[in-house]
């Protein structure tokens, strides 16, 4: 662990203020991974936060202009690592765009269910380990539990837990596995239970309350000033969805809600809010599988995936809704078969920039509250 | 009885005595806390859907023994910025100042340690000298973080023991005595001659006394919980913050010290709350011993009714832990001094007032 | 909801000169052409406008346009000459729900570009990314420093498409 303070003393004020640079570094629990924060308090209040990143950065854009574009997919699914498979939807249909190619019906329902079982495995991660930053371990074995049988049905399918390699540009590299469906249905018939479960435990409590409500409160016109998406530009009351508002793939055929924010337990826009967001939102998914399940065409997944992949000269700019915001690809082709530039606009370096805006009069434990709740994964802000 | 029994055994008064109080110390405490550590991961587990440690004898009963020989040939480091007096006297004064509060605690009523008329006040005072042992800690590891968790805690024993004393001193106003032995005494017979349910005797002042005794016991349980340092009150210690606060530092034997310290800690404030509201040692249905004619028998069965309702005290605190997420440590002293300590005056006003009229 | 054709003739009206070409051939989408210093102006104007009120900046991303000439130097090396680096603005509206792309070209041998970042927040990441790995200077940026790699990193601009490995960073080898 490597928290270091140095003293700094203004003296060009009235009263001698000291001012003490605290270092929240690399490595620490409750970082989500490896981001330094540069805290600048006076006495426990804080003045100003400077996240410095750049640690996990690993040239992801640098390395797609050397592959070809199917080469790319594994290495999406490492950028934002909790939820692999929004990753690859987001990127295969970008490339579709680009060729302007359609994808057989069954493919669409499969690639809307993965990325609902991905958001709800996504969510109980930034649930649980928001649980255990502020103090309650217990709602975060519960909420990895319900994540195992999750990540079990993606194993049936693709074989692979975390990083998947399944969905390709044209279509999906593998159908369904024959108990698949059936095995989804009784999961979405176990797992309701357990949201409530886990409202009981940790979302309605009073010590909880007392710890998030009103920290880290976001208003709504900074909010969008400043690029945030995802659940939480809904904690702070816009009802803004980008399966609603700029559909794509087959989500305007499913029937579900856009919870909001409404600052029942404090103000509109506090941690409370994109907590609780997060909460509904996982009961939503489980609707939309639900009708997935239901509609599913039968079909052959790999007959659209073209043998190989040289668009046209041209760009693209297509967006999909994340788990944590809105993940945008930017692919310029120049007529070869490697992406002449591919630039992602990831949800959490977004949303991480206004973390100073966020703490500011806030103590120090609130810092962890804010991040917490800001839920960003490191491999999303870096690539 | 017991010190009768070994006065006997060896025929000098001062050998019985050492013996005398030396024996709780190892016949329960120590063994004790050994297994508290064993059974808070197992209970912790259970409560987690997930089962603990498994592998070490069966269903992972020898963990503790594996863990205390783990500490014991550990490398003691002290770096070298320490105050190397201070660092090496921090956990003795913290382990100390625990395990002497188990001197006034009756266990049976055929032995305490040290019968003084002080009672529960030496308790509390001695707790006080564990406060210097948790500074000296912090400040000797040279170590700002560390420092910080250990002004905290102070802050968080110091203010939390004020409701405490509240609570007792209206006990100590209705029963008119202050020595734990004789309070245990008191509360003979069954289950409603205990203090939570008003006392004893049958008098209109018993029924009178039993919603501001409840309200006392649940003043002091959480007052107590903050003493010791545990959830929801465990921000000195907590992990998102300082990782271990004010003995992040401490490596080997010296930190096993602090461990059974705390866990000592647990049992000796459960073990007061216990003596205090519900009757010390007593049974609630009578004696074995009483129906048997055997009175030899009856000092065991009140030491282990003792432990029963001890351990139960306990586990409620694990409970506790593992359910409810950690305050704030500003919300932390408003609910010491804008919550409890405004009902602990209100509660020794009323008691005061039931007891004069 | 308009179209950018009719979002480049309002804005060839008000700016003139600034606003440069309308470039419709490109799959998939159209984008318009601006003078890379005048670019703030132009967007002050997109935000302020109400039939326009474009409040929400999706995405700024440079480019490395590799259009200048590129030589194999005497160690083989590939260095550019000439060429343009730009940028890419997406802009959408959340109110009126369209959508607009806007592109700044500056020359690559001195980059400079103004800065969007007191007009829309969510610039000042991206821009810093821009020039930490592009090396394209935004003028009036409140804090233009090196964001994904190290502050000290003096080796050049890893996205460029010329640019090579150094061989120490700090005394530690770098090719792995």
């Amino acid at each position: 662990m490597s928290l270091d303070i140095e003293n700094k003393t203004t003296t060009n004020e009235k009263l001698k203020t000291e001012e003490m640079i605290l270092n929240m570094g690399p490595q620490h629990p409750s970082t989500h991974g490896v981001l330094r924060l540069e805290l600048q308090l006076e006495g426990e209040l804080i003045v100003n936060v400077k996240p410095h990143i750049g640690y996990l950065h690993r040239c992801f854009e640098k390395h797609c202009e050397a592959m070809t574009y199917p080469q790319v997919i594994p290495y999406t699914d490492r950028m934002d690592y909790l939820a692999s498979m929004y990753n690859e939807f987001g990127y295969a249909i970008a490339v579709e765009k680009l060729l302007d190619i359609k994808v057989p019906e069954r493919v669409e329902y499969i690639r809307v269910i993965m990325g609902e079982l991905q958001r709800v495995a996504s969510h109980l991660v930034a649930l649980g380990t928001y649980g255990a930053d502020i103090g309650a371990v217990t709602p975060f074995l519960f909420c990895f539990r319900d994540r195992e049988k999750i990540l079990s049905l993606f194993e049936m399918t693709c074989g692979a837990r975390l990083l998947y390699n399944y969905i390709w540009v044209g279509g999906v590299s593998h159908d369904l596995h024959h108990d698949f469906l059936r095995l989804t249905k009784d999961f979405v018939d176990y797992f309701r239970p357990k949201i409530k479960e886990l409202n009981d435990l940790l979302t309605f409590n009073k010590i909880f309350i007392e710890r998030t409500a009103n920290v880290g409160i976001l208003p709504l016109d900074t909010a969008i000033n400043y690029g945030i998406t995802g659940p939480m530009l809904r904690a702070s009351g816009m009802k803004w969805d980008l399966r609603k508002d700029d559909p794509y793939s087959i989500y305007d055929k499913f029937d579900f809600d856009i919870p909001i924010g409404d600052g029942r337990m404090g103000t509109v826009g506090d941690s409370w809010d994109r907590y609780y967001v997060r909460v509904l939102e996982m009961e939503q998914s489980l609707k939309i599988i639900e009708q997935a399940i239901a509609q599913i065409p039968e079909g052959d997944v790999t007959s659209a995936i073209p043998k190989r992949i040289k668009p046209v000269v041209g760009q693209v700019y297509s967006r999909v809704e994340g788990p944590r915001g809105e993940l945008g690809y930017f692919i310029i082709s120049n007529g070869t078969v490697n992406p002449f530039r591919v630039k992602v606009r990831a949800p959490s370096f977004v949303n991480l920039a206004v973390i100073n805006e966020l703490c500011k009069g806030h103590l120090v434990a609130d810092v962890i509250t804010v991040l917490g709740s800001i839920d960003i994964v490191l491999g999303d802000v870096d690539r | 009885m017991i010190y009768d029994f070994f006065y006997n055994l060896t025929g000098s008064q001062i050998l019985a005595y050492v013996i005398g109080s030396l024996l709780p110390l190892f016949i329960f405490i120590l063994p004790f806390a050994l297994v508290a550590v064993l059974l808070e991961r197992k209970v912790s587990a259970h409560m987690q859907d997930r089962l603990g440690p498994m592998r070490v004898g069966y269903h992972g009963l020898l963990q503790t023994v594996a863990d205390i020989l783990k500490l014991i040939q550990k490398e003691d480091i002290v770096a070298e910025s320490n105050d190397k007096p201070l660092f090496n006297l921090a956990p003795v004064l913290v382990f100390a100042g625990s395990y002497t509060a188990f001197a006034a605690i009756p266990f049976t009523s055929a032995f305490i340690g040290s019968n003084i008329d002080l009672g529960i006040i030496f308790i509390i005072a001695i707790t006080g000298l564990s406060v210097a042992g948790i500074l000296m800690a912090g400040w000797a590891s040279n170590n700002k973080y560390t420092l910080l968790g250990a002004m905290r805690s102070v802050a968080q024993i110091i203010s939390y023991e004020i409701p405490t004393i509240l609570v007792v001193l209206s006990l100590i106003m209705i029963t008119g005595t202050a020595s734990l032995n004789k309070l245990s005494e008191m509360q003979s017979g069954h289950f409603w001659n205990w203090m939570i349910l008003g006392g004893p005797g049958l008098s209109l002042t018993k029924f009178l006394f039993i919603p501001f005794m409840i309200i006392g016991f649940v003043i002091i349980y959480i007052s107590t919980l903050a003493e010791v340092n545990r959830t929801p009150f465990d921000i000195p210690e907590a992990e998102s913050e300082l990782v271990s606060g004010y003995h992040t530092e401490y490596s080997g034997m010296k930190f096993a010290m602090f461990f059974l310290a705390e866990y000592a800690n647990m049992f000796a404030v459960s073990a007061i709350v216990v003596a205090l509201f519900f009757g010390g040692y007593q049974s609630p249905f009578g004696y074995l011993g009483n129906t048997l004619h055997l009175p030899w028998l009856i000092p065991i069965e009140q030491f282990f009714w003792f432990i029963f309702k001890g351990v139960f005290f306990v586990i409620v605190q694990m409970w506790l832990r593992w359910t409810l997420p950690r305050l704030r440590v500003d919300q932390l002293m408003a609910v010491c001094w804008k919550y409890l300590i405004p009902i602990a005056f209100v509660n020794l006003i009323i008691v005061g007032l039931i007891t004069v009229l | 909801m308009k179209t950018t054709e009719e979002i480049f003739n309002l804005l060839k009206d008000k700016f003139g000169e600034s606003i440069i070409e309308l470039k419709t051939d490109v799959p998939v989408e159209q984008f318009i052409i601006v003078n890379p210093l005048e670019i703030d102006k132009v967007c002050i104007f997109l935000t302020s406008n109400n039939e326009l009120a474009f409040d929400s900046l999706m995405n700024l991303s440079g480019v490395d346009d590799a259009n200048g000439e590129t030589k194999k130097d005497e160690e083989g090396n590939t260095q550019t000459t000439g060429g343009t680096l730009s940028v890419y603005y997406h802009l959408e509206s959340t109110s009126i729900r369209h959508k607009l792309v806007l592109k700044a070209s500056t020359p690559r041998e001195n980059p400079e570009v103004s800065s969007v970042a007191e007009i829309w927040r969510v610039a000042d990441w991206h821009e810093r990314e821009a020039y930490d790995l592009l090396g394209i200077k935004f003028l009036n940026h409140p804090d233009l420093r090196r964001i994904l790699m190290p502050y000290d990193w003096d080796a050049g601009y890893p996205l460029r498409k010329d640019y090579k490995n150094p061989e120490y960073y700090q005394g530690m080898k770098v090719p792995y």
